[in-house]
């Protein structure tokens, strides 16, 4: 140690003396290289002179020498190699050894590995520890949270607290550790267990579940079977459809069209004999199927295939045809039922004339326009009758013939239907004919018609048209005679009347009539203050019919005062009318009173109504004026100020509308009661955020005189109770039921708070151990 | 509650099975003596004991019947579904025939639920709204129970009943009378005082005493059902007025000079001097004031709990000598001779509300039980109804032959008007509808001018104070059958009155909280509620509940420049804008729907008005 040290003060020495000689150095070679060399070389001589001053250290010293480019006497160099001479290099053996590679591998890894970080400071590191700590117990106490959440709801909390008891078990389990005891059970339980009679809910014993379970192997088979048919049956007509529908041939699809119609009405034929009843069914459905057509109102001419057709109708006959056609189905699905019923008003008419021709036609057209829509039939029959009573004056002999026929019609036992199917086709026609001679359209005719009824139906379109001239004859006289425009064109004569029209709910005639209606409605929200005036009113409506409207214009808002008290009231008939006997001071107190009769009235409702403006002028919010005298104001006489004065007047805000605002005979104060007031609550509590929230949880009494005595009890319980002289430990877990915190335990918890199970415990208990 | 419900007729008992039962089965061995039947049916809330000795009603089957009024079908309130399954099917697996709680009907649950649904609240938070359900469970619950508590009130009221087309009015009391029990006849009684002039009277409370005064200074109390006379005095001075204090204990009666206090013995106990030439008494049960009116026109409020006056106010409407309470929000009715009904309370200086009547002055006033329905009658000879539910408008409309003196309800509604020597009794449909002065139920003549009126609570009682003495008229129907026996029990004892004595004087209402709607306790005082927010503002310099400013998020990517930031906080702040602009302009537009309909339809002439 002692050679070292002094070793390193040698070297410090050298170096001393090494700077006192590098100026010297640089004046002798500046610019050499081989100076420096040199100079190098000198130094490295002297400290080997110097290290061998001492003897010891002497043969430590070991020449040693290599090949190298520059080949120096002294010193191992690397000059001029080119490259720095790595470790590795030097480790590296010529041939390389399984020993070294050991150290290498450890060497690099050495290497690999980084420089260690420098440890956080105190504060940071005491930081994160807090926030694992903080995250670590906010997660244990977090098992808490649904039992406090519960406590905090809870309506009542009886400390100490008490063990959970054990959850109700189904009444099951209970009979299972049952046994019959007294002689009279045993021989119950004998029995029932005999006929294995089941104790518990399901009334069937196992024999009877079996046998509803059973059934034999070849029946499944068969209806498996049978299954499987059905299944491809209905394949196969799929596909067959499928097929069928992608035929593009129209004329296929005409024909299959047709034959399907001929089929249906053969089929319809068949059941008209076989079943009548059915029939009209069916008949009633294509009857519905019309009207849906009607309603759909598939046949304009706005389609897609229309358009097309209306552009090649130009040039093409047969899509002008096609157009045609589609047309006449349309005028005959979209014609009005209103002209239908017409053409059965005619028809109506008709039934006094032709009685003898079509007598039984004509009556069952009435009887079986019911199907589709009864109030359609309602106002047709009403038509009829209508039409009825309007041709009395002409046919008044034949009207009782008719009135009797048509007795004699209904009275006609529903017996007769195999007829009324018979003809029903037959009347069909008929209509459509009345139509067609109506609308005075012999395209129609293309129909083939029989013979018979085609001198009906030359006598039938004589006979509408006449009744046609008739009727707007009618309709003319009308027009002229009422000044008033008829607003329902329904109801050509309203002077008459009908008791079926009657019936219907009131249709405004008039506009006057119109125009009160609508009056009404509006002033029917205003009515509600005056209810003495209305009962007046609808004691007096009798008699006073023409002065409503005037009253009407009177409901305004305001109720008129002078007629609050004014009206007179209908007096009280009583049995006992009171028998006057004057004494003195009756007598004297009667004049007086007499005399204010006499001058009652007009002054009284003025004072209040003053006395009343008065109020609402003191209630009402002033206006500040923040004018300072002499403001604005110039001094100096015939000085006017340049323009208006400014105003310093703060408008008051409009407070909110008087509770008397609509009610002239009363005057309600609309200061506060500041004493009341001051037993109201004047803080909204916690949770709420209006005052009306806060209102209904304070709305129902909790008084014993208000509530049952239960009620009371059960309302005024208190939040805490504790037992007196009993220790209130702080809660636990086992007390709450559960012990560890992992999640899932919590939440099924936090489901059922109430309810935990001996069993769960358990479970817990064995969660918490893992 | 859980009495086990026994199975209807129709129900065939099931011998082969074990009876259905909810608790743990019971073992005859296991000699257990706890009632079954009994069960745990709901506690008799009021103690409303059945009375024993209610009047029969009059039971002559010519003219009288006995209308039973039939009871509301039972209507199953809400099927609540019964939590415990085993119960239903238990041992056998035979059904509870009536599973659940006895159903309620829902019309009377109604009666008894008192939270305003009218008002929709807005949006709240978690915690508050279940407040509120916690609130509306208790009101539930609370209802149902009252309403079970229906069934103990065993009593009905009864009836005349015309035989058809007859007119109750054509029954006098003779027919009544005879056709009544003994006990209920002996109520219809006759008191001939021909020497002490005009009477006025009054009943307790508990309908059981009787204190009369004439107007010649004659003063007696006694237990009118089985007349034992408890003082009978000459106070030697005018008797303007009557009436018992809380209990039949104490009597104020109003003389010519002041007001003095007696008590039951006949003894004076006060003479209150500050209230003098006193008119009228009304005695304020709950509040524990008497209320006076007087010659000066002062109405003055006496607590006679602690014997101070609450409040002397000045009607300003000269001699004030008709008055009534109502019983519903101890308000005071008074009657002026200028036709209006002022109505006051000890806490206002000002009337709560005057309402023009009559034309003429008012000459009697009075109100129902329910405050819904107040009656006046006026020097115009007029007999009006008004509703006293905000409007004040006067329902019905009846000018009588000579007007009407003197008017009382009674307790189920029906009113009686004193016109000279008769008195007129009109009866509504039920007992909260007005009654209807169509046709009178019943009409008597009296020996003298009727100077004094009033029913009898809990007896079908109408007594009558005249020039002749009185006379105490059997009115079927006048009054509530069911009493509550806590409250006012016609039958207590000494003893039990003390005790009720202590317990009202503790419940007493303090007189400040009289106001038109009795059910204003129940509400915040909204305008200390912004008073104190606005204090509050005030001190903290901003409002801690205001909304706070919209501050867009930090975004990334530079798009959380200035220009971006300014910009999103204007287009929130357009937003807002714009919502206010709709709101208003909404309410601008139901303002010209509402303004509309009532200016009169444009005219097609109207171009030509010049």
């Amino acid at each position: 140690m002692t050679a070292n040290r002094l070793a390193e003060s040698l070297l410090a020495l050298s170096q001393q003396e090494e700077l006192a000689d590098l100026p010297k150095d640089y004046l002798l070679s500046e610019s050499e290289d081989e100076g420096d060399n040199d100079g190098e070389r000198k130094h490295q001589k002297l400290l080997e002179a110097i290290s061998s001053l001492d003897g010891k250290n002497r043969r430590k010293l070991a020449e040693r020498s290599e090949a190298s480019l520059k080949v120096s006497e002294f010193n191992v160099s690397s000059e001029g190699s080119g490259e720095k001479l790595v470790l590795a290099d030097l480790l590296e053996p010529v041939k390389t050894s399984s020993s070294l590679a050991t150290v290498k591998k450890q060497l690099s890894r050495v290497k690999s590995k980084k420089t260690v970080e420098l440890p956080l400071n105190k504060e940071e590191i005491e930081r994160i520890h807090r926030e694992v700590a903080f995250n670590k117990t906010a997660q244990v106490l977090s098992k808490w949270d649904p039992v406090v959440l519960k406590n905090r709801q809870a309506e009542q909390l009886v400390f100490p607290l008490e063990k959970e008891e054990p959850a109700i078990a189904p009444i099951e389990h209970v009979l299972s550790g049952w046994k019959a005891r007294t002689p009279l059970e045993q021989e119950i339980f004998n029995l029932l267990h005999k006929n294995k009679q089941p104790v518990t809910d399901p009334l069937l014993t196992p024999v009877e579940k079996a046998s509803l379970r059973a059934m034999s192997l070849e029946e499944a088979k068969m209806r498996r079977a049978e299954l499987q048919r059905a299944r491809a049956l209905q394949s196969y007509y799929e596909a067959k459809a499928r097929r069928e529908k992608k035929i593009k041939s129209k004329k296929y699809h005409k024909v299959v069209k047709k034959g399907k119609a001929k089929k249906a009405l053969k089929e319809f034929e068949q059941l008209r004999k076989v079943n009548p009843a059915a029939a009209l069914e069916e008949l009633e459905k294509i009857e519905k199927a019309r009207m849906m057509e009607r309603m759909s109102l598939k046949h304009q001419n706005s389609g897609k295939w229309a358009k097309s057709k209306a552009i090649m109708a130009k040039y093409d006959l047969e899509a002008r045809q096609a157009m045609q056609e589609q047309l006449s189905k349309n005028k005959e699905l979209t014609q009005k039922l209103q002209v239908a019923s017409e053409s059965e008003e005619e028809e109506g008419g008709t039934e006094d004339v032709e009685e003898l021709l079509v007598p039984d036609v004509v009556n069952e057209v009435q009887m079986n326009a019911d199907g589709p829509n009864p109030w359609m039939l309602r106002s047709c029959t009403s038509d009829t009758k209508e039409a009825a009573t309007q041709e009395d004056p002409e046919q008044l002999p034949e009207l009782e013939a008719h009135g009797v026929s048509e007795s004699e019609g209904e009275e006609r036992p529903m017996a007769e239907e195999e007829i009324l199917l018979r003809e029903f086709e037959e009347r069909r026609s008929l209509r459509k004919r009345s139509e067609l001679s109506q609308d005075a359209e012999p395209a129609g005719s293309q129909e083939t018609i029989d013979s018979g009824s085609q001198e009906v139906l030359s006598e039938l379109r004589v006979l509408s048209q006449k009744l046609k001239e008739n009727h707007q004859s009618r309709k003319q006289k009308a027009s002229s005679e009422g000044t008033i425009p008829q607003v329902q064109r329904e109801e050509p004569a309203p002077e008459e009347e009908e008791p079926l029209l009657l019936q219907r709910p009131e249709r405004v005639q008039t506009l006057e009539e119109l125009e009160e209606l609508g009056k009404e409605e509006c002033f029917q929200n205003k009515e509600l203050p005056r209810p003495v005036l209305e009962e007046q009113q609808s004691e007096r409506t009798p008699n006073n019919r023409p002065d409503a409207p005037k009253e009407k214009k009177k409901k305004e808002q305001m109720i008129d005062l002078q007629n609050l008290l004014t009206t007179q009231s209908p007096s009280v008939k009583s049995l006992a009318v009171p028998t006057i006997e004057e004494l003195e001071d009756e007598e004297e107190r009667n004049h007086r009173q007499m005399i204010k009769e006499a001058f009652a009235g007009d002054d009284v409702i003025r004072d209040f109504l003053k006395e009343k403006r008065e109020a609402v002028e003191a209630s009402k919010p002033k206006d500040v004026d923040l004018t300072l005298p002499g403001w604005g104001e110039w001094g100096g006489v015939g000085l006017k100020a340049p323009g208006s004065p400014p105003s310093f007047l703060i408008k008051a805000p409009e407070g909110p509308p008087r509770k008397d605002k609509n009610l002239p005979n009363v005057i309600i104060n609309e200061k506060r009661n500041i004493h009341a007031a001051a037993h109201q609550v004047q803080v909204l509590p916690y949770p709420f955020t209006h005052h009306w929230q806060f209102e209904r949880t304070i709305q129902t009494p909790i008084g014993s005189t208000w509530n049952t005595q239960r009620a009371f009890q059960k309302l005024t319980t208190p939040k805490v109770v504790t037992k007196p002289g009993h220790i209130i430990n702080p809660i636990k877990a086992e007390d709450v039921g559960y012990r560890s915190s992992s999640r899932s335990d919590l939440s099924v918890i936090q489901r059922n708070p109430k309810r935990i199970t001996t069993r769960h415990k358990k479970q817990l208990k064995k969660c918490s151990v893992d | 509650m859980e009495t086990a419900p026994k199975p209807g007729k129709d129900v065939p008992p099931k011998k082969d099975k074990l009876q259905t039962k909810r608790k743990k089965p019971r073992r005859y061995w296991e000699e257990e003596t706890v009632p079954t039947t009994a069960g745990a049916s709901p506690g008799p809330p009021r103690n409303k004991k059945n009375r024993e000795l209610r009047p029969q009603r009059p039971k002559n089957a010519h003219i009288l019947k006995k209308s039973r009024i039939s009871k509301k079908p039972q209507v199953p309130k809400k099927p609540r579904e019964w939590k415990n399954p085993e119960s239903q099917s238990g041992l056998s697996g035979a059904q509870d025939p009536f599973p659940g709680p006895a159903p309620v009907p829902v019309e009377v649950v109604q009666k008894f639920c008192r939270i305003d649904k009218s008002r929709k609240l807005l949006h709240s938070k978690a915690k508050t709204r279940s407040r509120l359900e916690v609130a509306e469970a208790e009101e539930e619950e609370t209802s149902i129970k009252a309403a079970r508590s229906e069934l103990l009130l065993a009593e009905e009221p009864g009836f005349l009943e015309g035989e058809d087309g007859e007119d109750t009015a054509k029954i006098c009391q003779a027919d009544i009378v005879e056709a009544v029990d003994i006990a209920s006849a002996a109520k219809h009684f006759d008191l001939n005082l021909r020497q002490f002039g005009p009477y006025r009277l009054n009943y307790s409370r508990t309908g059981r005493h009787l204190a009369f005064g004439g107007r010649r200074g004659h003063v007696a109390a006694l237990d009118w059902v089985t007349k034992k006379l408890m003082c009978e005095i000459n106070v030697m001075e005018a008797v303007r007025d009557i009436r018992f204090l809380h209990s039949e204990a104490l009597l104020a009666v109003a003389q010519n000079r002041w007001l003095h206090i007696y008590d039951n013995q006949g003894i004076e106990l006060h003479c209150i001097r500050r209230c003098d030439r006193v008119t009228r008494l009304e005695f304020l049960p709950f509040h524990f004031l008497l209320a006076t009116a007087s010659e000066t026109g002062f109405l003055t409020y006496l607590d006679v709990s602690v014997g101070k006056i609450v409040a002397a106010l000045n009607a300003r409407a000269g001699r004030l000598d008709v008055m009534s309470q109502n019983p519903y929000n101890a308000v005071i009715h008074l009657g002026h001779s200028n036709g209006t009904v002022s109505l006051w309370s000890p806490a206002m200086k000002e009337p709560l509300a005057k309402i023009l009547c009559h034309r003429g002055g008012v000459r009697a006033v009075a109100v129902d039980s329910t405050g819904t329905y107040m009656a006046t009658s006026g020097l115009d000879h007029q007999l009006k109804i008004f509703d006293l539910r905000g409007t004040y408008q006067p329902l019905s409309t009846r000018t009588l032959p000579h007007g009407a003196g003197h008017l009382a309800f009674s307790q189920r509604g029906l009113l009686v008007a004193g016109m000279g020597d008769v008195v007129n009794i009109w009866a509504g449909q039920g007992k909260a509808s007005p009654p209807s002065l169509e046709q009178p139920y019943l009409t008597h003549r009296l020996s003298g001018p009727v100077h004094g009126l009033q029913f009898c609570p809990f007896e079908d009682v109408l007594g009558v104070g005249h020039t002749g003495g009185i006379t105490s008229m059997l009115v079927p129907g006048a009054s509530e059958p069911n009493f509550d026996g806590l409250e006012s029990n016609p039958y207590r004892s000494r003893k039990q009155r003390q005790e009720w004595e202590v317990k009202a004087l503790l419940e007493k209402v303090p007189a400040e909280l009289i106001c038109l709607d009795p059910r204003a306790l129940a509400e915040v005082d909204v305008i200390s509620l912004e008073q104190g927010k606005k204090e509050q503002i005030e001190r903290l310099g901003y409002d801690p509940q205001a909304k706070a400013p919209f501050q867009p998020k930090p975004k990334q990517k530079g798009r959380s420049s200035t220009a971006s930031l300014v910009k999103r906080k204007r287009k929130v702040m357009d937003e807002e804008h714009r919502d206010k602009v709709r709101q208003s302009l909404q309410q601008q537009h139901h303002k010209e729907a509402k303004a509309k309909p009532t200016g009169a339809r444009p005219s097609a002439l109207d171009r030509f008005v010049r």
